[in-house]
């Protein structure tokens, strides 16, 4: 059975809204960081749908995608060695508390 | 010998150095500044004594030079400078009085705080004035007129933290400024009807006919608005006698001598405009005469020596308008001869005035009194100034009066001349009655007088003899002055307009004029020196009258309720509508700004996530924009 590019694109879209009102919303770091995980996900969806049903299909975009999940992976890595930095000397890992960008 | 002329450029030069060099090292001179001040004023009117002593020879003919300062269009406006027969007079009589001045301030501001800044003052006064006697357009001129109108000012506020001096400056400057406006209004329709500043090039296209008569009437009485101004005639004259809160010198060099004649000499080096209108020249004799007899009944019975002498100045100065006004050759020439003399006896008057007030340190004549014997050099330099202005034979205020008397006469004008004559008798009555009450009878009030300094003695000696021999210039059986000045161009327009007049019409007109200032005098004796005619008769009998006299016809309260209280309140009106509206309009503009920059810089509150939002609402508005935009919404598409 086929499936339509509709649903594919569809299913990215809940999904990078759902990580992007996690982002905007939640008070705790690791949720926020976990929901944009969700969005960057939501793009390797698409990516992966175009290169498949897209106007010219070819493999790149599913190989772009591994590069995606592999830079993805370090990012995390990245952001929760800096969220752990943070917690040491805040105390917190509640976003609202860090706004040291206003200082 | 024609170079020296071409160096009379220089003249104005040496005082500006002394103003130079006295703001810069005026700390370390002290007073050493009189030194610098005399030392290049006397250069100054040696240079003007040699220039005129020059032409007296000669005869020289004017000698103009002029540089282009500006080209706007087709028009070039030049500055230079000119020497002819008037302003070469003009030279000598500024420098040397304004010399005798200065050598009299150092006795008489000696152990004064600001001394060096008095110098400086006088300095750039006397340049200023030079500048403007020397100048040969109406533009030079009317920087110069400004420029002396500033020093005026700064001199009379010279003792600022006395309320009434600064009162009187301001006052100084605010009336005079009025008659400038006038000034400066028929400067720029002049330069407009002839194209030109330069006195010849107006005079000449005055001689060609190229004006309308209505156009001369015009100019000619702006300008003589201006010179109304600075002469102190009726009506703004109410600032001269408030000048006096200056330092006495300065009284004497410029409101005496030099920047009150100022006025009577840019009437007179203006004289071939006047002479083109009767209705002008009939004004400016008209508001002269009525200055003379207005300002004498005024002098008449006021108690501060230096405002007697003030209104005197006043009703002097309205006598030379008087005589330049009656028309003829003979008034041009009596009004300038008057100029001379009087600069020089009443000079002479105010420092002998300063002397008395440098001795008993008051200014009202009936805390005076008796102070012949105690300083009598100052009291015999005074009888010889009051001689001189009420015209007794051989003094100089005699031949230039008489000069004037025959003028008004010769041109049968009797309603002025009965003026005149009226005048003369209580000029004759208020300075005997000045000189009585000061120097005659007993000691009143506590003081010691003493006699001055011989620095201050000095400069009235030489001024006494002034005030005895300067009238011989122009005897009737002598002429001298009256063949100098109508020898040059402007006598020549003059004598074409007039023909050339004797000028000495009638003998017993001298005689006349004698007897009433004999009489006035007799009058003062009577009443103030021997006390036969008690002297509050008149206030006693007819106080309205005293009062009238006492308080200058209530002149300043009309002023100051017609005039200065609407203004104020004009003001005040103003005043609320530039802090309310004005200032309304701009504060709202700064609020609403700072408004919306708080408004900003609350969104600017550190969080991540609401930066996001914003990043996301905007992003959203930016597709929404582009969505509506875009053709056949074909953005997304194909």
């Amino acid at each position: 059975m086929s499936v339509n590019i509709t649903s594919y694109l569809l299913v990215a879209l809940i999904l990078f809204c759902v990580g992007l009102y996690g982002a905007l919303t939640k008070r705790n770091a690791v949720v926020v960081l976990l929901s944009i995980e969700l969005m960057l996900n939501a793009v390797n969806i698409n990516l992966v749908a175009f290169a498949k049903y897209g106007l010219f299909p070819a493999v790149t975009g599913q190989i772009f995608t591994l590069f995606t999940m592999t830079v993805a992976a370090a990012e995390v890595a990245v952001g929760l060695a800096i969220l752990i930095a943070l917690y040491r000397n805040k105390v917190t890992v509640n976003v609202d508390e860090m706004d040291s960008m206003k200082r | 010998m024609d170079t020296l002329m071409q160096y009379a450029w220089l003249i104005p030069l040496f005082p500006l150095l002394a103003f130079i060099v006295i703001v810069s090292f005026g700390r370390q001179l002290k007073e050493g500044a009189a030194a610098v001040g005399i030392l290049l004023t006397a250069v100054s009117f040696g240079l003007a004594a040699l220039t005129f002593w020059q032409r007296f020879q000669e005869g020289a003919s004017d000698y103009a030079f002029s540089l282009d300062w500006l080209q706007v269009g087709d028009i070039v406006i030049t500055m230079g400078f000119e020497v002819n027969q008037l302003n070469a007079m003009m030279l000598v009589i500024v420098t040397l009085v304004s010399l005798l001045v200065q050598i009299y301030s150092k006795g008489y501001m000696h152990g004064d705080e600001r001394f060096p800044v008095f110098y400086q003052y006088l300095a750039l006064f006397t340049f200023s004035m030079l500048g403007l006697v020397i100048s040969p357009n109406l533009l030079q001129v009317y920087i110069f007129w400004e420029l002396v109108g500033v020093c005026s000012f700064l001199l009379v506020g010279y003792y600022y933290f006395k309320p009434e001096a600064k009162a009187a400056a301001k006052k100084a400057f605010i009336v005079t400024r009025i008659g400038d406006l006038g000034l400066f209004i028929g400067i720029c329709l002049l330069f407009w009807w002839t194209g030109s500043f330069e006195f010849a090039q107006i005079f000449d296209s005055i001689a060609l006919g190229k004006l309308e008569p209505w156009m001369i009437t015009l100019a000619a009485i702006l300008i003589f608005v201006g010179a109304v101004g600075k002469s102190g005639q009726f009506p703004l004259h109410t600032w001269l006698p408030d000048a006096m809160e200056g330092p006495t010198p300065v009284s004497a060099l410029i409101h005496a001598a030099t920047m009150v004649a100022a006025g009577v000499y840019l009437v007179a080096v203006t004289y071939p405009l006047f002479v083109a209108s009767d209705i002008a020249l009939n004004v400016v004799a008209y508001v002269g005469g009525f200055t003379a007899i207005f300002a004498a009944s005024i002098g008449l019975t006021q108690r501060d020596i230096k405002r007697v002498l003030a209104y005197s100045t006043v009703s002097q100065l309205g006598y030379m308008m008087l005589a330049l006004g009656v028309a003829g050759a003979a008034g041009y020439v009596a009004g300038t001869f008057h100029l001379m003399t009087h600069a020089f006896f009443k000079a002479l008057l105010f420092l002998a005035a300063g002397s008395v007030i440098h001795a008993v340190h008051t200014q009202d004549v009936f805390e005076m009194g008796g102070l012949w014997k105690k300083m009598p050099v100052t009291a015999l330099t005074f009888l010889i100034g009051c001689l001189a202005i009420a015209g007794i034979f051989p003094f100089a205020g005699f031949w230039s009066k008489e000069a004037i008397l025959s003028a008004v006469y010769e041109a049968h004008r009797f309603d002025l001349l009965w003026l005149a004559i009226i005048a003369a008798f209580f000029t004759a009555f208020y300075m005997f009655r000045l000189f009585f009450l000061t120097f005659a009878g007993e000691p009143r009030g506590r003081h010691d007088g003493h006699e001055s300094p011989g620095v201050m003695t000095g400069p009235l000696l030489i001024l006494a003899v002034l005030a005895i021999g300067a009238g011989f210039v122009n005897t009737p059986y002598a002429p001298y002055l009256t063949e100098w000045l109508l020898s040059g161009e402007t006598g020549e327009v003059i004598t074409a307009a007039f023909g050339e007049g004797t000028g000495h019409a009638a003998a017993w007109l001298q005689v006349v004029a004698l007897l009433v200032s004999l009489l006035g005098i007799v009058l003062a004796y009577l009443m103030y020196g021997k006390r036969y005619i008690p002297a509050d008769a008149i206030p006693e009998t007819m106080p309205w009258l005293y009062q009238l006299s006492y308080r200058k016809y209530f002149i300043d309260e009309l002023y100051h309720h017609v005039i200065v209280r609407p203004l104020n309140w004009l003001g005040l009106l103003l005043d609320l509508f530039d802090r309310y509206v004005v200032d309304g309009l701009v504060a709202l503009t700064a609020s609403i700004t700072r408004g919306i920059g708080s408004l900003h810089a609350r969104a600017q509150n550190g969080q991540v996530q609401s930066y996001g939002a914003v990043v996301l609402f905007g992003l959203l508005l930016l597709v929404v924009a582009i969505s509506l935009t875009a053709q056949g919404g074909g953005f997304f598409g194909q």
